[in-house]
């Protein structure tokens, strides 16, 4: 994937893959929750299908029935035709040996053009396996996923060297996968009670004929990670600040908003914030309201972890910084400077208003 | 012990820069280095090998100044460095870069001595795809341990082993038996500085550099571009929003970008005041 010269060669799609049709997402459920990239996925993956004219499915894989039916109707209910469920006590835990057999065995025996996978830790180790086991393409970490005029996928990723994207494709391999992260896609709206067919389909695997054991899960503690994915609004800052001291400027800020604060990517490497707390595209996604990014330049990496935002603000003291190609609102200015400035002027408005209201 | 592991070569991300005009990537001039989160699995794997005795086999697969690298792995200790490079390589996407790299590794095992332990690092910064390791652990047949934060416990004996791993929401006790594959998290060693003894070696060793054949690859069709199934169809610089920013002065001052927002987000208000009376 490094070398981005690489020749387009033509579509020869192999007779025995001509009968790969509709588009699946592959869902995420653990200890009985449904990741939201999956319904962010199925959303998308919607679109894909009404396009190819062709079925939108889930495939659901877990322990138990209660969990696999009630994941299943969500996936109905976020746009799903029909749902392959696999359930089976071995897959109460996520193993890649588990999962591996069930999704390729669904593939080999239902067979979509299109498969989808969250870039998760799940995702990624389950999407490598399955692809490199049926000998096809795989994009990972797209950011847009489109259908060509030749009815074939259409992956767009960020490519090496911080302001390019290529688009990706598998013409003569089926299914075509890629993994896309967590909030790149929009959430689409529920309908509830709406409903479709369920597919079921055996495992045939026996407990001990898998040879890795789950000995323990330790859940995290919800209390120390930081909630920034799901924010509605993010204050960040970048290499502009200076230094790690400037960066309380962008905390002080993200405090009267009541938001969640963030980073540009060299912040991380020089140690003024937490790795969870880098946002693009090796750090988090995130599709806030607002978000303020004081310093920032909007390298490729970073605009597409932030694009999703309603509202984005940028201060930067290059009036031709590449973040003012995609904020809404720009303000040249520097930002050591402002940023007290807009938190007073913040403060002091919710002051006055939180009295006379 | 011997323990295999997989680094790239990658160009210092934060050195490179593209052409303004053709939008191309410069690379001239560019230095490399070890990709990053490589050196995680070098130190864990180096640590294997203090622990139980044996050694450390570096391979890369890349272009012939990947030796720098696979140097530099030496002075951190390792014990041996293969160079995979040939011009069959060339534009290998992840399914043809595991392939390439599976078959050397069995060739190392032949050579040198099983290893019942490949480490790969998370992701590589070019690449960026964390999809090499998995691809490796699949055409060996390795169990295939991912994120793993911590090594629990080797058994060679029982030819198990117990890791910590990164998972949704929280980390997996996981045991499997050996041999494995196994992709390490970053931040969870530090890559030690080496001994002088070490960078001595390191600067006359003779490294282990194979082709596609020495490599024993015979079908050369599941190389290079012709073994991706994945084509790259167009590179290209993002677009400007339709609607280009509305820039403001700092003249305006800040209550005008405050206003600003307000009107962009009229229900932004409201959240506003309510978080700020339930102060
Ligand atoms: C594979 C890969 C993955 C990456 N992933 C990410 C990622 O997930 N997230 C990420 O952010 N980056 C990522 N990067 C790095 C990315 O390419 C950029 O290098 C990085 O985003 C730049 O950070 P920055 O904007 O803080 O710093 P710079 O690019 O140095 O920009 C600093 C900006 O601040 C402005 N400035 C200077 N002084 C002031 C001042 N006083 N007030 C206001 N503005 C000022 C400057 O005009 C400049 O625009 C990745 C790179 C690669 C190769
Ligand atoms: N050309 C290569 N040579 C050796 N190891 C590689 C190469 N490409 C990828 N790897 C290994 O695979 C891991 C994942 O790479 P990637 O899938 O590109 O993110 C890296 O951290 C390396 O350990």
């Amino acid at each position: 994937m490094s070398d981005t010269s690489r020749a387009s060669t033509k579509k020869a799609l192999p007779e025995h893959f001509k009968a790969y049709k509709h588009v699946w997402v592959a869902v995420e459920l653990e200890h009985g929750v449904v990741h939201p990239v999956s319904f962010e996925l199925l959303g998308e993956g919607r679109k894909l299908a009404d396009k190819r004219g062709v079925d939108l499915a889930g495939v659901v894989m877990g322990g138990d029935e209660a969990s696999v039916l009630a994941a299943a109707q969500e996936c109905f209910e976020y746009g799903a035709d029909l749902v392959y469920t696999v359930t089976d006590k071995v897959l109460a835990d996520y193993r890649n040996e588990t999962a591996t057999k069930a999704l390729t065995d669904l593939v080999n025996s239902y067979k979509p053009e299109i498969l989808l996978l969250g870039a998760t830790n799940l995702g990624r180790d389950l999407a490598g396996s399955v692809a490199t086991t049926l000998r096809t393409g795989l994009t990972a970490d797209s950011t847009g996923l489109e259908i060509d005029d030749e009815g074939s996928l259409a992956a767009t990723r960020p490519t090496f060297g911080g302001s390019l994207l290529c688009t990706i494709m598998t013409l003569n391999f089926r299914p075509q996968m890629a993994t896309v992260r967590p909030r790149v896609m929009a959430m689409p709206a529920r309908q509830p009670g709406r409903v479709g067919r369920i597919v079921e389909h055996p495992l045939g695997l026996a407990e001990d004929e898998v040879v890795t054991k789950v000995l323990k899960f330790i859940a995290d503690r919800a209390s120390n990670k930081a909630q920034l994915a799901y924010a509605d609004i993010v204050v960040a800052g970048g290499l502009g600040l200076r230094s790690a001291e400037n960066f309380q400027l962008v905390k002080s800020l993200a405090e009267v908003l009541g938001a969640e604060y963030g980073g540009s990517r060299p912040l991380v490497q020089k140690g003024w914030i937490t790795a969870e707390r880098q946002i693009g595209q090796t750090g988090k996604t995130i599709r806030p309201k607002l978000y303020i990014a004081a310093g920032i330049s909007g390298a490729i990496q970073h605009r597409v972890g932030v694009e999703g935002a309603d509202l984005i603000v940028a201060i930067n003291t290059d009036p031709n910084a590449q973040i003012f190609q995609f904020a809404h609102l720009g303000i040249v200015a520097d930002a050591i400077e402002f940023l007290p400035r807009l938190t007073e002027a913040f403060r002091s408005y919710l002051s006055v208003n939180r009295l006379a209201g | 012990m011997h323990i295999a592991v997989c680094m790239k070569q990658v160009p210092d991300s934060a050195q490179i820069r593209v052409h303004p005009v053709t939008n191309t990537i410069m690379r001239q001039g560019v230095p490399t280095i070890i990709n990053p989160y490589d050196l995680f699995a070098l130190e864990e794997a180096l640590r294997l090998r203090d622990k139980f005795g044996g050694e450390v086999t570096v391979l890369t697969m890349g272009p012939p100044m990947a030796e720098d690298s696979l140097r530099k792995a030496l002075t951190f200790g390792a014990d041996r460095a293969v160079l995979l490079t040939d011009r069959f390589f060339a534009g290998s996407d992840t399914l043809a870069t595991s392939f390439a790299l599976s078959a050397a590794l069995e060739k190392i095992a032949a050579e040198f001595g099983e290893t019942p332990i490949v480490f790969t690092g998370k992701q590589t910064i070019d690449g960026d795809t964390a999809q090499v390791g998995p691809g490796i652990a699949k055409r060996l047949g390795l169990n295939q341990l991912t994120y793993v934060s911590r090594i629990a416990e080797v058994d060679q004996a029982g030819q198990t082993i117990t890791v910590e791993r990164r998972a949704e929401g929280g980390v997996q006790l996981l045991q499997t038996r050996l041999p494995v594959l196994i992709t390490m998290l970053e931040g969870t060693n530090e890559i030690r500085r080496g001994s002088l003894a070490d960078a001595y070696r390191a600067a006359s060793a003779k490294l282990v550099s194979w082709n596609a054949a020495d490599a024993g690859i015979v079908d050369l069709a599941k190389c290079g571009l012709r073994g991706s199934p994945t084509i790259v169809k167009k590179v290209f610089a993002p677009q400007a929003r339709a609607e280009a920013a509305r820039m403001l002065a700092v003249e305006d001052g800040a209550e005008a970008v405050m206003t600003e927002i307000f009107v962009r987000q009229p229900a932004l208000e409201a959240e506003l005041m309510r978080f700020a009376s339930g102060q």
